[in-house]
């Protein structure tokens, strides 16, 4: 009944959705699901910021819900849909309401953490209108991302931008 | 021209192609047939190595090499010495691995290189390696006691660098003093952080023998010079690129890391390109860190408060090597008079090594501490005189009209500390003003049983220092304006600013400006963005470029138009006469005209049609085809920007929780280019300061072991930490360079520790309680608190 | 940072799971959520031989209301429990608690038996449980067992579970009529592990006087752990100010906490009497408006 470990470490196939579009690429168990996206995958948009949870760079849309992509294997995401910052943008290359308020409000310096940011940010609005929060409030939904560079009061605003934006 | 570009909050350019996950960050570049490095590590403060044994590393399937230091020929000598000083008299340098002896946690051992990562990985687990523990010393304040063990066996008790330097004479205004305030103050050791860790891709092309790096680095060209030097190769035949770099904040200036040799040797050796991607434990035991040092320092004054003289004797930590020589503690030494007159300062300072990570500058690069030193000593001076801690503040300034203000030392730039303008008691009162210092009293009293305190700090930044950088600025057969430089970016918005200053000059749209940074092969000369200074040095070395350019258009059209250079006006792209806009040329058409080669493409080279028949040589000696020019902006010596900080915060006394409710900036950079960016900067450097001041630090143990060596340990704050900022300008142009600009990169970073501790201190002022160190952790403050407590019982 | 190899299995069932950690033993690791693994695992400190990845066992994720609790999958994932109107309505505590542990990503993918299961002494979740009188199931070889949540945490990252025993779901019962809680900690930044939390229950009855009281301390020992010393301060007496603060006391006095860089044991200490005052003080005035009604 138990697979004979050598089938079990070995790599496998693994068919998903990721920005709308199905794709296959071969990942070995133990490859996390970060580096299958970036490096498998060429989606190099998600970041890698410090591989244990804490800075968010890493930050996708898994079945609908934000993760850390460098917390899960690439296995588990078999079958899954997968969103992440290539898959923000409108079709015809113009920034999505979220990436337009970044921009509006000076919400990134460096642009590493920033699709994690994105991420977090997209989301949260999927969830909530940020529209009567305080401050406090946002600074509380993006709390779990790191940002080193812009302390994060342009971000701050483009949340709250992008609320209002998405709310049109 | 007419289109106001400079000083216009404009949207960076860059910002779209990040924005859509487009960037490219070293780890970003894939190379056909790459291979992947990883870095064994000592796990050892302080060791000998006994025995290494990579046979069954090199065994595994996948592994492709393993480099020990026995492997690395000449390029296994110990690293170069960057900024040497006559003071540093026992500079050490690492090597690119260790040989014999380990000296930090963290020191390169071995280099595997594997098919991917997982593997090399897997291999350094299968390096057999032996330790003979050596004794350590971790603790700065023990650190140069004779009976200390040493970091080096051969540098007596561990010192580095001694330095002494004197301004009037301080002995003399000490015995005058009317009041003496003195103390011990001390900043713990922290690190940048920056959210990209370091990163080399290296390739080797054997039959062009070329090698091509991208480097996460803010120094790519000097790195360029020096893999030339050390593998004996032309320089042309060396590129260095940094990509889109993560963050910088001075620790990603150094040359060389470690890996910056190995990833390139292992290339050169394999003929296959190599990643090596640091991650983020290492980053902890491998990337340079900062910050520590005690100062024990005093200040003497007049019965009314005024500065008669200054002492400050302190120890910097370099950790176990000092590759960026004495810098940091140089500008410490300079930094302690700030924002006020010093008549008589006498500063003294000894480097110690340690066996931890080495040290170089890190965003204020010795500026927080020696602000925080004298700042903390001004609170306390202003409750034993009896004065408000701004009034104190105001007594000493420099005033406005004092300007050029000459310190009397020698900066880290070998230049004078020479302020070049500025306006402090105005900083200081908008400051004031912002965070509501005079009604604040009321709110303080009104606010029973809670803590609240008020803060302030102030600062000067010495910025904008040399030696030189240089731009090219270019104008192409289709308009575009091409702008390169050695000053990389991290994040500033150089493809924004730089673009502002070239289109500006030139009467260009912006989006006719493409800038290219850090791209060895794109211009070759220059150090790169550290210090605060890549728009100061960098952006003048831009106008100027761009001013040469538009001098060579204007006598091009000019000779074209049949006027004279003077009656030109460049806008929108087109250079016409004043009054008679019919008659002009386009850039574009210049450009072509500025090439007399004899054949044309395109409808554009047909409007200028070189006249026939042509007497003399189409290039006229001293004529240079091309609208194009190179240009160098070398600094005299440092322009200050200055500020203020003022902080309220709310202290739990039950719990030594902080929270900060209110913080405001008032900021001097000199003419702002774009004021998007400047507050950008102390925003980012403000919510690093907090980081500094409350919550960042790394926290070794006896042994010279990493406790805080992950991100559950060591704590960035996170948006919920930082506060909202409020910032305001004053603008007092620098007469040092020809846009009147000075750095702003620093300055956010630099007085946080102190405001935040000044506001922390007057929150607890009822229990009496007073704070010399940061961070200022919550069981510390706790603990003080409950001395205090017991002591009124 | 990448984890070691490891034999990977990812059984849809939870006979199939049981049937693999038969098999696997000491060797194989349950990954949930693996919000803790995972980290673990990228620094190489974690190295199982095989990874048992229970997040196909959808039997596995539910939130049940019955008459007395809310028995709650092990393989729910915190996200659910933030969202759940019953766990809103019928656990304030464990709703009240929820929202410290982690950020929203984080809480997406841990799940409550992982968090349970792990064990660290600064969890939150542990602690509701033992405030709660709260139990688990496991599941081995020889079948089903309940294990309350007093002896499930045995020390830091450990519990009383075997090498081939599943923590399969956990039992929060509901509280009396009468009673208020509150769930309060200290963390250096928002979304850390506590420096010192609290979970806190008190019921009270008509006139008053404490029936039950609970006060379950996180971060403040090699495990969450209950005061009976504070509790014992409660139960009988008339609440007020005063009983609060003997309790707070009591629970200062009881505990051992085991000091970090964070904070030293005296401060944890210390805290953790601070928080229980504040904390009964809460629930105090919860369970009063709930009596009222």
């Amino acid at each position: 009944m138990i697979e004979p470990k050598t089938r079990a470490t070995r790599a496998r196939t693994l068919h998903l959705n990721v920005n709308g579009k199905r794709v296959a690429a071969k990942a070995e168990p133990r490859m996390l699901l970060s580096d299958f996206l970036r490096h498998e995958l060429g989606l190099t948009g998600t970041h890698v910021g410090c591989e244990h949870g804490v800075c968010g760079c890493c930050t996708i849309l898994y079945n609908g819900v934000p993760i850390r992509s460098c917390l899960m294997l690439a296995v588990q995401a078999r079958g899954s849909r997968i969103v992440t910052v290539e898959g923000l943008a409108n079709e015809d290359g113009s920034l999505h309401p979220i990436q337009q308020a970044f921009l509006d409000c000076h919400g990134l310096q460096c642009g590493f953490c920033t699709p994690g940011f994105l991420m977090a940010t997209y989301a949260f609005l999927k969830e909530h209108s940020a529209l009567r929060m305080t401050d406090e409030e946002i600074r509380v939904a993006i709390a779990g991302n790191l940002c080193r560079c812009t302390g994060y009061q342009g971000i701050v605003r483009a949340v709250r931008q992008a609320a209002q934006t998405m709310k049109k | 021209m007419t289109t106001k570009l400079l000083g216009e909050p404009i949207k960076r350019l860059e910002d779209p192609r990040l924005l859509k996950g487009q960037g490219q960050f070293v780890d970003d570049i894939h190379r056909p047939g790459m291979l992947h490095g990883a870095v064994l590590r000592s796990q050892h403060a302080h060791a000998r190595i006994k025995r290494l044994d990579v046979s069954k590393a090199r065994g595994l399937p996948g592994v492709q090499l393993v480099l020990t230091a026995d492997d690395l020929g000449p390029a296994g000598g110990s690293l170069p010495l960057l900024i040497p000083h006559p003071a540093l008299t026992q500079p050490r340098t690492q090597r690119a691995l260790a040989d014999d002896e380990v000296r930090y946690v963290g020191e390169a051992v071995a280099f595997v290189v594997a098919r991917n990562r997982y593997i090399a990985e897997d291999a350094l687990e299968l390096i057999e390696i032996e330790y003979d523990p050596l004794p350590v010393v971790a603790a700065l304040d023990a650190a140069i006691r004779e009976d200390t063990p040493l970091a080096h066996a051969d540098v007596p008790r561990n010192i580095a660098a001694h330095l002494v330097q004197t301004v009037g004479d301080p002995d003399a205004a000490f015995a005058r003093a009317a009041y003496i305030v003195k103390d011990r103050i001390r900043m713990d050791r922290g690190a940048a952080h920056p959210m990209e860790t370091r990163g080399i891709v290296a390739e080797w092309d054997d039959a062009a023998e070329t090698l091509t790096c991208w480097i996460s680095t803010q120094g790519p060209i000097p790195i360029k010079n020096g893999l030339a030097m050390l593998f004996h190769l032309p320089e042309h035949k060396v590129r260095v690129m940094a990509p889109d770099v993560g963050g910088g904040f001075g620790p990603k200036i150094m040359m060389f890391y470690p890996e910056e040799i190995l990833a390139p040797m292992a290339a050169m050796r394999l003929n296959r390109p190599v990643k090596w991607i640091e991650d983020r434990i290492e980053h902890f035991i491998s990337t340079n860190h900062e910050r520590e040092q005690i100062h024990d320092i005093e200040i003497a004054f007049d019965k009314d408060g005024r500065i008669l003289g200054v002492r400050d004797t302190f120890l910097h930590d370099t950790g176990a090597f000092s590759p960026y020589g004495i810098i940091t503690p140089l500008i410490t030494a300079t930094q302690v008079p700030n924002n006020y007159k010093v008549p008589n300062y006498r500063v003294e300072f000894t480097v110690a090594y340690t066996n931890k990570v080495p040290v170089s500058p890190y965003r204020g690069a010795g500026r927080p501490h020696g602000v925080f030193a004298m700042e903390r000593l001004l609170d306390k001076a202003a409750h034993e005189i009896g004065l408000d801690r701004a009034e104190i503040r105001r007594r000493n300034f420099v005033q406005p009209d004092e300007f050029p203000h000459d310190v009397g030392l020698i900066f880290q730039d070998g230049g004078p500390t020479t302020y070049d303008s500025g306006n402090y008691p105005e900083v200081q009162a908008r400051a004031l003003n912002m965070i509501g210092w005079d009604s604040f009293k009321k709110q303080q009293a009104r606010a029973q049983g809670r803590y609240l305190g008020i803060g302030l700090a102030n600062y000067v930044e010495g910025t904008g220092i040399g030696p030189y950088e240089g731009a090219q600025v270019r104008v192409d057969v289709r308009g575009h304006v091409f702008v390169s430089t050695a000053a990389s970016t991290q994040g500033q918005g150089h493809y924004t600013t730089f673009a502002q200053i070239a289109a500006s000059e030139l009467g260009v749209p912006l989006e006719k400006v493409t800038v290219t940074t850090g791209d060895s092969t794109q211009f070759r000369w220059g150090s790169g963005t550290y210090a605060s200074r890549a728009l100061t040095v960098a952006g003048n070395a831009v106008g100027l470029a761009a001013r040469a350019v538009r001098e060579k258009a204007a006598q091009l059209a000019a000779d074209l138009l049949e006027v004279s250079p003077e009656e030109l006006e460049f806008e929108n792209g087109v250079v016409s006469v004043k009054g008679a806009p019919g008659r002009s040329y386009s850039l574009a058409a210049l450009a072509v005209a500025s090439n007399p080669i004899r054949y044309a493409y395109g409808e554009v080279p047909k409007l200028p049609a070189e006249p026939l028949p042509r007497q003399g040589p189409a290039l006229v000696p001293g004529k240079e085809p091309g609208l194009e020019a190179i240009r160098y902006y070398s600094p005299p010596h440092a322009a200050f920007a200055s500020g203020c900080h003022a902080a309220i915060v709310e202290v739990d006394a039950d719990t030594g929780m902080v929270k900060i409710l209110k913080y405001a900036v008032v900021h001097d950079c000199g003419v702002m280019v774009n004021p998007l960016v400047v507050e950008g900067q102390v925003y980012g450097g403000v919510a690093q300061g907090v980081g500094g001041a409350l919550y960042e630090k790394l926290d070794y143990d006896e042994e010279g072991q990493l406790r805080s060596g992950t991100y559950m340990d060591f704590l960035i704050p996170y948006a919920t930490e930082v506060p909202h900022i409020e910032t305001d300008h004053v603008e007092t142009p620098s007469p040092l360079n020809p846009l009147g600009i000075k750095g702003a990169g620093e300055a956010g970073a630099i007085p946080t520790p102190a405001a935040l501790v000044s506001a922390i201190e007057d929150a607890l002022s009822p229990l009496g309680i007073h704070i010399t160190q940061a961070p200022v952790k919550p069981d510390m403050l706790r603990e003080l608190i409950a001395e205090k407590r017991a002591q009124a019982r | 940072m990448k984890p070691a190899a490891f034999a990977y299995y990812e059984p849809t069932t939870k006979a199939e799971a049981l049937e693999l950690l038969g098999e696997l033993r000491w060797g194989a690791k349950v990954l949930a959520g693996g919000q803790s693994l995972v980290p673990m695992m990228n620094m190489r400190l974690a190295k199982p031989e095989a990874i048992i990845d229970i997040n196909r066992v959808k039997e596995l994720a539910y939130i049940k209301e019955a008459e007395a609790g809310l028995m709650i999958g092990a393989l729910t994932r915190q996200r659910a429990i933030e969202r759940s109107r019953v766990v809103k309505k019928r656990s304030p505590l464990l709703a009240e608690a929820i929202l410290f542990v982690g950020h929203p990503p984080i809480r997406s993918r841990g799940s409550v038996g992982g968090s349970l299961a792990h064990a660290d002494p600064a969890a939150e979740l542990p602690a509701v449980l033992l405030a709660l009188d709260g139990w688990v199931h496991a599941t081995g070889p020889s079948g089903t067992r309940r294990i309350p949540a007093a002896e499930l945490f045995v020390g830091p990252l450990l519990t009383s579970l075997q090498p081939d025993e599943l923590l399969t779901e956990a039992w929060f019962p509901f509280l009396p009529p009468g009673t208020g809680t509150a769930f309060l900690e200290v963390t250096r930044r928002h979304g850390d592990f506590a420096l010192v939390g609290v979970a806190a229950c008190l019921t009270i009855d008509q006139q008053g006087i404490c029936t039950r009281a609970a006060v379950a301390l996180l971060g403040a020992g090699e495990t969450q752990v209950r005061s009976a010393q504070a509790e014992a301060c409660l139960v009988g007496y008339q609440m007020d100010g005063q009983a609060i603060e003997a309790a707070a006391a009591a629970a200062m006095a009881s505990l051992e906490p085991v000091g970090d860089i964070h904070g030293s044991p005296e401060y944890r200490k210390q805290v953790a009497g601070v928080l229980t005052r504040r904390a009964l003080g809460i629930a105090w005035g919860r369970a009063r408006r709930r009596s009222q009604l």
